[in-house]
């Protein structure tokens, strides 16, 4: 009976060890979007509260969390506060196999990527609940339109990760990462470069951030599926949106540029002077270079209209990976160096 | 071949880097924010403000009543009432209030005063607490004349020549 106490406590420790970073990075990441679209507009950003805007984030929580829930008359009640978390869990739930280091990870799972794919998935549910408990028509035109842009773009998704399944053999995503060992051109980018850039823009269609935003398109429908949210329960939306910027960010690293492994390995003297550097530092850091990635994206692009979208997820992406994943196969099988090495066959 | 060069410019994704490129440079460019309490933009001597009413140097407040300001005015937000004073027997006004809510800043009250009593000032960062504060009375209007009157002065001199 203690043990299983115990066990409890420790892996209650230790997702708290995750969430907490994760929370805290999704407020500054809030802040870093404010102030890198700011300065890419040639504003400074904010810059009230505490030390160049340092306690802006902190400020919102709390205007966010004192704010009252309003619920709509006529809306589900139940549902409509359960939508705003089934839309979180899922985000949240995904970090549990990331793996931040070479042991570092909370559950070493063998299908690790199959769940990943259906975490990002469920969250779909909740986006539709909200709309359809908000008893709006804004509302549910927007949980629409966020249903069947995250359908059509997890497809493209799924494709191009099968190309990651392919090159490592693993769907442990340790040993996804492992498999690129050794310098950063022994990374999946290069033999998989255009299955990179079709996650990566699924990636960012299935955030629904912007340039891939129409279900919040504030011009026809204010704010699509949130439009009835308020206060906390905003709050949840809103840090889910974040928290699976977030993720996609450090799933890309780790599916195409190799987790937590030093991009120096295999160069003489660089990787002598960089091996101090912990493998988490260098997971964030490519992970971060993504997030700024997605926050230019909004920053330089305008919003997509609706059937641009639905084409270019199932039109262009979808034969586009088909492709590659042929054009792969043979790579593979011709023990392309030096990823594919010794799993030729000819 | 059109097509072709279509096929190269779009899957290379030609244009979205471009576009990139530019916010890419606007990120290290200066920023033109005005930081406005501590920093101002420059202004004109000719600036429309919240509106004063000014008196003579010796004290004795300008307005006489004669009523062309609430006249001119197109959003109808003066409302003025004249009579005889109680001590010399002038005619001046016994009312003058002004709503600001009403008031669109065109500047005409000002123009049309013959004894350049009604002015608008350089202050354009104030605000109402109460319901009913948005009408500023006569008390308030020569008060604040009286507190900007350097200000005022000053500008009506730099723009003496072209009126």
């Amino acid at each position: 009976m203690l043990d299983i106490i115990i066990d409890f406590f420790i892996i209650g420790t230790k997702i708290g060890l995750i969430l907490l970073p994760l929370i805290l990075a999704v407020a500054y990441t809030t802040y870093a979007e404010r102030k890198i679209i700011g300065y890419m507009q040639m504003r400074v950003g904010p810059n009230r509260v505490g030390p160049k805007g340092w306690l802006q984030p902190i400020a919102d929580v709390i205007k966010l969390l004192m704010k009252e829930v309003v619920i709509p008359s006529g809306a589900n009640k139940g549902l409509f506060l359960l939508a705003p978390i089934l839309f979180i869990a899922p985000s949240f739930a995904a970090w549990a196999v990331i793996p931040f280091d070479a042991e570092l990870v909370l559950a070493n799972s063998d299908v690790g990527l199959l769940y990943i794919l259906a975490m990002t998935s469920i969250a779909v549910y909740g986006v539709i609940i909200a709309g359809w408990a908000s008893n709006s028509k804004y509302a549910l035109l927007g949980s629409l339109r966020s249903a069947s842009q995250i359908i059509s773009y997890e497809i493209a998704m799924g494709f191009a990760l099968v190309g990651v399944l392919m090159a490592s053999g693993s769907m442990n995503l340790g040993e996804i990462v492992k498999g690129q060992e050794g310098g950063f051109w022994h990374w999946y980018w290069i033999p998989l470069l255009p299955l990179l850039v079709i996650y990566w823009i699924s990636g960012v269609a299935e955030t629904n951030r912007a340039p891939f935003d129409l279900p919040e398109g504030e011009s026809e429908i204010v704010a699509g599926f949130h439009v009835e949210y308020a206060g906390i329960s905003f709050a949840l939306f809103f840090l889910a949106e974040y928290a699976n910027m977030i993720l996609i960010s450090v799933l890309t690293a780790l599916f195409f540029f190799g987790g937590w492994l030093n991009p120096f390995q295999g160069i003489p003297f660089i990787e002598g002077i960089t091996n101090w550097v912990p493998g988490i530092a260098w997971l964030l850091l490519k992970a971060g270079f993504f997030l700024f990635l997605m926050i230019w994206l909004r920053a330089t692009f305008p919003r997509y209209r609706y059937d641009q979208i639905m084409r270019l997820g199932w039109k262009v992406f979808i034969p586009v990976t088909v492709v590659w994943l042929m054009i792969l196969t043979f790579m593979i099988k011709a023990g392309v160096g030096p990823w594919f090495t010794g799993r030729g066959v000819f | 071949m059109s097509k072709l060069k279509h096929f190269f410019r779009s899957y290379t994704l030609k244009d979205l880097l471009t576009g990139l490129r530019i916010t890419g440079k606007h990120l290290w460019r200066r920023k033109v924010t005005v930081q406005f309490p501590e920093e101002q933009t420059p202004q004109s001597p000719r600036f429309r403000g919240l509106h004063a009413l000014r008196r003579y140097p010796n004290g004795e407040e300008r307005c006489i009543g004669c009523k062309l300001c609430e006249a001119v005015c197109p959003a109808a937000a003066i409302t003025i009432d004249a009579g005889p004073r109680q001590d010399d027997g002038t005619r001046r006004t016994t009312r003058y209030e002004i709503d600001m809510f009403k008031c669109i800043y065109c500047g005409f009250c000002e123009e049309s005063c013959p004894v350049d009593s009604i002015v608008e000032t350089r202050v354009m960062d104030y605000h109402f607490e109460q319901r009913g504060d948005n009408i500023l009375t006569k008390a308030q209007l020569l008060a604040i004349g009286d507190k900007y009157e350097e200000q005022i002065a000053e500008d009506r001199k730099q723009d003496a020549k072209y009126r």
